[in-house]
C-alpha cells in the first residue's frame, strides 16, 4: 500500500458563529487527481490553507506527507507547490530575479524545467512582476509552483478570471506534474466541466462539509435526472429514497437523485410500486448534481432556523 | 489521432476515448502496428486528467487491440483479431441502419433494397475489373 500523500481526520474551524469546516476526513492518494468543488464561502480555501499550515486545527488533525504542516513548515513546503487566485508574488521582482529568489528556498529546483516553461509560455524574464497583466502572472506563479516538482500540487481556484489559453496551461501542468512523476495534484473550481474532465476523483464541499465523494465516473453513474408525471397542479412534491431535489416544470416533477441501486432502469419500476410514473430517466451532469445537493443543504439549514 | 469529448454524453470519458480507438482501429486509420500518443500527450490534447488515458488503453489492452511494449510506448496489435471483426461488423451494421432508414423514408420496399444491393455489387466489381485490367 502506497502511503497517503495527505491524512485529514475529523477537521473543525469555525470563523466567530460560521463553521467554515465541519468534522473532514479525507485521504489523497499518490498519482490521482483530485477536484475539490463548492460554492464561494464553501470552505474550498480555508481547507487547502490547513494543507499548507497557514491555520492550526481547532479539531482533528492534518497531516501531509506524514507530517503535521503546523510543526514541520518548511520540510512540508518544500514538497507542496501552491498556486492560488490571488497569485500574490512579489511586486518590485523581475520574472527571472523571481525564479533565482524562488528556487533558493528549494533544493529540488528544476532550472532546466522553469527554463523550458518559460519558453512554452513566451514569458520575458526581464519584465517586473508588477508590470505582467492577469494570465502572464498566472503562468509566473504557475513556473513557481510546479518548478520544484513538489509532491503535492495544491491550486486554489487557478482558473478564476483567466482566459482559455491560460486555464489549458493550468491544466497541462496538472496533467504533466500528475504524468510524468506520478504526483498527486489537488484543485479547486467552481468551473463544474473542468472538473469533469481533469479530476479522477471528487469531493463536493457544502457550508464546510463533504457533502459528496468519489470518482468522477462513480459519482455520475450514481445520479440521474428524472421527470416524473404529476397528477394535478397541487399536489406535493414527490418523497422517495435517494431523492436529492425536485423542481415542478409545468405538469411535471424535475427530480435529481441518487439511484439505491446501480441500474437507472430500476428508478421507473420502483417508483411505479408506489404511484409515480416516470416520464424519462437520464444522466445526470456534474452541474445538476451540484445544484441539487447544494440546494438541498440550504433547504434543511432553513428548517433547522424554522 | 482525432478523437472528441463530449461532456453532456452519459459514456464515462474514458470509455469514450476506447470507443473511438476501437473505431479508427476498425476502419483501419489507426494500422497494426502503429504506435499511440503517449499518455501525457493525449491527455494534454483532450484536456483529461492522465489516467483517463490510461484507463482507456488498459481496457483496450485487455481486449488485445493494444500492447504495451516494454520500455517503449502503446501500439495497435494485428487488425484481423476476431475482436476487431466484430466491431468491423458494427460499424458496417451502422452504416446499413443508416441506408434502410432512408430506404424507408422514400418508400422503398426491403426487397428493392436488396435488387438495388445486388445492382450496385455488380457494378462496383465491373468497375474494379476495368481499373485492373488497365493496370496490367
Amino acid at each position: 500500500m502506497l502511503e497517503d500523500i495527505v491524512d485529514v481526520q475529523g477537521l473543525s474551524r469555525t470563523f466567530g458563529a460560521s463553521k467554515a469546516l465541519s468534522d473532514v476526513t479525507l485521504q489523497l492518494k499518490p498519482g490521482l487527481v483530485y477536484g475539490l468543488v463548492g460554492s464561494n464561502g464553501a470552505g474550498k480555501s480555508t481547507l487547502i490553507r490547513h494543507l499548507l499550515g497557514l491555520m492550526t486545527p481547532q479539531q482533528g488533525t492534518v497531516r501531509v506527507l506524514g507530517l503535521d504542516p503546523v510543526k514541520s513548515p518548511v520540510e512540508v513546503l518544500a514538497q507542496i507547490g501552491f498556486l492560488s487566485e490571488e497569485r500574490d508574488l512579489p511586486e518590485w521582482m523581475r520574472v527571472d530575479e523571481l525564479l533565482s529568489y524562488t528556487s533558493a528556498f528549494y533544493p529540488g529546483w528544476d532550472f532546466e524545467y522553469a527554463k523550458d516553461l518559460l519558453r512554452t509560455f513566451d514569458l520575458d524574464p526581464t519584465k517586473k512582476v508588477k508590470h505582467l497583466s492577469k494570465g502572464i502572472r498566472a503562468q509566473a506563479g504557475l513556473i513557481v509552483a510546479v518548478a520544484h516538482r513538489p509532491r503535492l500540487l495544491l491550486l486554489d481556484e487557478p482558473s478564476t478570471g483567466l482566459d482559455a489559453v491560460i486555464r489549458k496551461d493550468i491544466l497541462n501542468a496538472i496533467i504533466r506534474t500528475v504524468a510524468d512523476d506520478g504526483r498527486t495534484a489537488l484543485f479547486s473550481s467552481h468551473l463544474l466541466d473542468e472538473v469533469e474532465q481533469m479530476s479522477d476523483e471528487l469531493f463536493m464541499v457544502d457550508h464546510g462539509r463533504i457533502v459528496l465523494r468519489g470518482s468522477v465516473d462513480s459519482v455520475k453513474r450514481r445520479h440521474v435526472v428524472a421527470h416524473l408525471e404529476s397528477c394535478s397542479p397541487t399536489d406535493e412534491a414527490p418523497e422517495f429514497s435517494g431523492l436529492i431535489s425536485a423542481e415542478r416544470i409545468g405538469q411535471q416533477w424535475r427530480v435529481v437523485c441518487e439511484l439505491t441501486s446501480d441500474d437507472s432502469g430500476d428508478l421507473p419500476q420502483s417508483l411505479a410500486e408506489r404511484g409515480i410514473s416516470v416520464a424519462s430517466v437520464r444522466a445526470a451532469s456534474l452541474q445538476e448534481i451540484f445544484v441539487a445537493r447544494a440546494g438541498r443543504e440550504r433547504r434543511q439549514k432553513l428548517e433547522v432556523v424554522r | 489521432m482525432h478523437i472528441e469529448i463530449q461532456p453532456q454524453d452519459g459514456l464515462p470519458i474514458y470509455r469514450q476515448i476506447s470507443n473511438q480507438i476501437k473505431y479508427l482501429i476498425a476502419s483501419g486509420q489507426l494500422k497494426t502496428g502503429q504506435e499511440l500518443p503517449g499518455v501525457r500527450t493525449l491527455a494534454e490534447q483532450l484536456t483529461v486528467t492522465p489516467n483517463t488515458i490510461v484507463k482507456a488503453y488498459d481496457e483496450l489492452e485487455a481486449e488485445g487491440l493494444l500492447e504495451k511494449r516494454r520500455g517503449s510506448g502503446t501500439y495497435v496489435t494485428d487488425t484481423n483479431s476476431p475482436l476487431t471483426r466484430k466491431e468491423q461488423r458494427r460499424i458496417l451494421a451502422q452504416r446499413i441502419d443508416a441506408v434502410l432508414t432512408e430506404a424507408s423514408q422514400l418508400n422503398f420496399t426491403l426487397g428493392e433494397v436488396l435488387v438495388l444491393l445486388h445492382d450496385r455489387h455488380a457494378a462496383l466489381t465491373r468497375t474494379l475489373a476495368k481499373f485492373e485490367s488497365k493496370g496490367d
